[in-house]
């Protein structure tokens, strides 16, 4: 029996690949790994990098991955690739800037100025409509 | 009756109207279908990922990731509501606020302090007004939304929680139904409870590198971020969706409204000739 596993690679926007092939190249945070069929269970998150697939009778076929997570299993591989580059500063820089963006939303009070002058100006002229209309009946 | 030429004015607004709705229908029918791809495409990378937590978590793993921790004392939660950044949809997002309103006075009533991430500029104009504090706040994604540019927001409601500072996390978001159908859905976020499910009850001793507590801590985050994730690229296609029926229906009132124009300003032209026929008539007879 030809020795096997099952590889899926998905990123959070689309699946990248699936299907059968007889082994996997990684590059998995604590050094490169490479994947053959009866691989012990593993989970390890990845770097940035080339991921190497082996089709048996197929060119090797090569993704790249701007990290994420993989998962072993005796014959069944899972790579969860991130699709945005991922590092703990860079994601607290962005969580800063959320934070600051909900501030200046709050704080931006045009928005309700706008909506306050509008209908001041509705009421004028809805009395001046009213205005009219009287003078009408009276002329009458 | 109008006159006859201001009924032909206000029929040719009215035609002008229709116009832009008949395109803004076409445009977000067709964007529906590339969002609803899009939709689809997202669903594997969680169901993956669902599976490989649901390893771990039968892999019996010493350590406790605090998404998993419940707080026993509820003092504060959290809301990440997900809205539109453009209206004409319908009631797309008043649904949506509407649920999210339903569910803090819930935990208000309770004695319960409520913070709001909020997705899109027409939850942030909506939920300017209200009592709660806006943690963070991100709009004018477009219609290809980036996990990239989501990951900032929701960490900041991730680590509120590893915190402390909010005990539980809900999610407020549009379920896809269908073309016709949008139904508003308020889901929790954390504490994630791990499904029990017997096709993964076999036994995984995994090696985890570098160790577990960093590999569950990337896997976790990357899996609520790719929640909130499809939920936005699910609220793109109900956007779409929305917009399209909202403006279909619009199309189809000025159509009505132009035929009861049409019909009286035919009337008002027969009147005329009437008149001007009997007029000529009269003046005939008198000479």
């Amino acid at each position: 029996m030809a020795m096997t596993l099952h590889l899926d690679v998905v990123s959070a926007e689309k699946a990248l690949f699936s299907g059968t092939v007889s082994a996997v190249f990684a590059p998995a945070r604590m050094g490169d790994v490479g994947i053959y069929p009866r691989h012990t269970p593993l989970v390890t998150s990845l770097r940035p990098g080339e991921l190497k697939i082996e089709v048996e009778g197929k060119e090797d076929q090569y993704l790249y991955v701007s990290g994420g997570i993989l998962e072993v299993q005796p014959h069944v591989v899972t790579v969860l690739s991130d699709t945005a580059i991922r590092a703990e500063d860079l994601d607290e820089a962005k969580a800063m800037e959320a934070k600051q963006r909900a501030e200046d939303a709050l704080r931006d009070q045009k928005g309700d100025l706008d909506a306050a002058k509008a209908q001041a100006e509705l009421a004028r002229a809805a009395e001046q409509l009213r205005m009219i209309e009287r003078m009408r009946k009276m002329r009458k | 009756m109008a006159g006859e030429k201001e009924i032909r004015t206000q029929i040719a607004s009215i035609k002008n109207t229709q116009k832009i709705t008949k395109a803004m229908e076409m445009v977000a029918a067709s964007k529906m279908r590339k969002a609803q791809d899009r939709m689809n495409a997202t669903r594997p990378y969680s169901q993956k990922m669902l599976n490989v937590i649901g390893h771990l978590a039968n892999a019996h793993a010493e350590y406790h990731h605090p998404f998993l921790i419940e707080h026993a004392e509820v003092k504060r939660v959290g809301f990440i509501i997900v809205s539109t950044d453009r209206g004409l949809c319908g009631g797309l997002n008043i649904n949506a606020f509407k649920a999210a309103l339903k569910a803090m006075q819930d935990w208000q009533q309770q004695g319960v302090g409520i913070d709001l991430c909020l997705i899109g500029a027409k939850g942030t104009a909506f939920f300017k007004r209200f009592s709660g504090s806006i943690i963070s706040q991100v709009s004018h994604l477009g219609d290809t939304v980036h996990i990239g540019e989501l990951i900032g927001t929701i960490k900041t409601m991730l680590d509120a929680y590893t915190e402390g500072s909010i005990d539980r996390l809900f999610l407020v978001e549009n379920e896809f139904v269908n073309t016709m159908t949008q139904r508003p859905k308020v889901s929790t976020l954390l504490p994630l409870v791990a499904e029990d499910n017997e096709e993964l009850k076999h036994h995984w001793d995994y090696i985890y590198e570098p160790d577990a507590k960093v590999v569950l801590d990337e896997l976790l985050r990357r899996y609520i971020e790719s929640i909130v994730y499809q939920s936005v690229v699910e609220n793109v296609a109900c956007e779409m969706a929305a917009r399209m029926i909202a403006m279909k229906s619009a199309s189809d009132n000025a159509g009505e409204l132009i035929a009861d124009l049409q019909l009286a300003y035919n009337k008002a032209r027969q009147a005329a000739i009437t008149q001007e026929i009997s007029e000529i008539v009269g003046g005939a007879a008198a000479v």
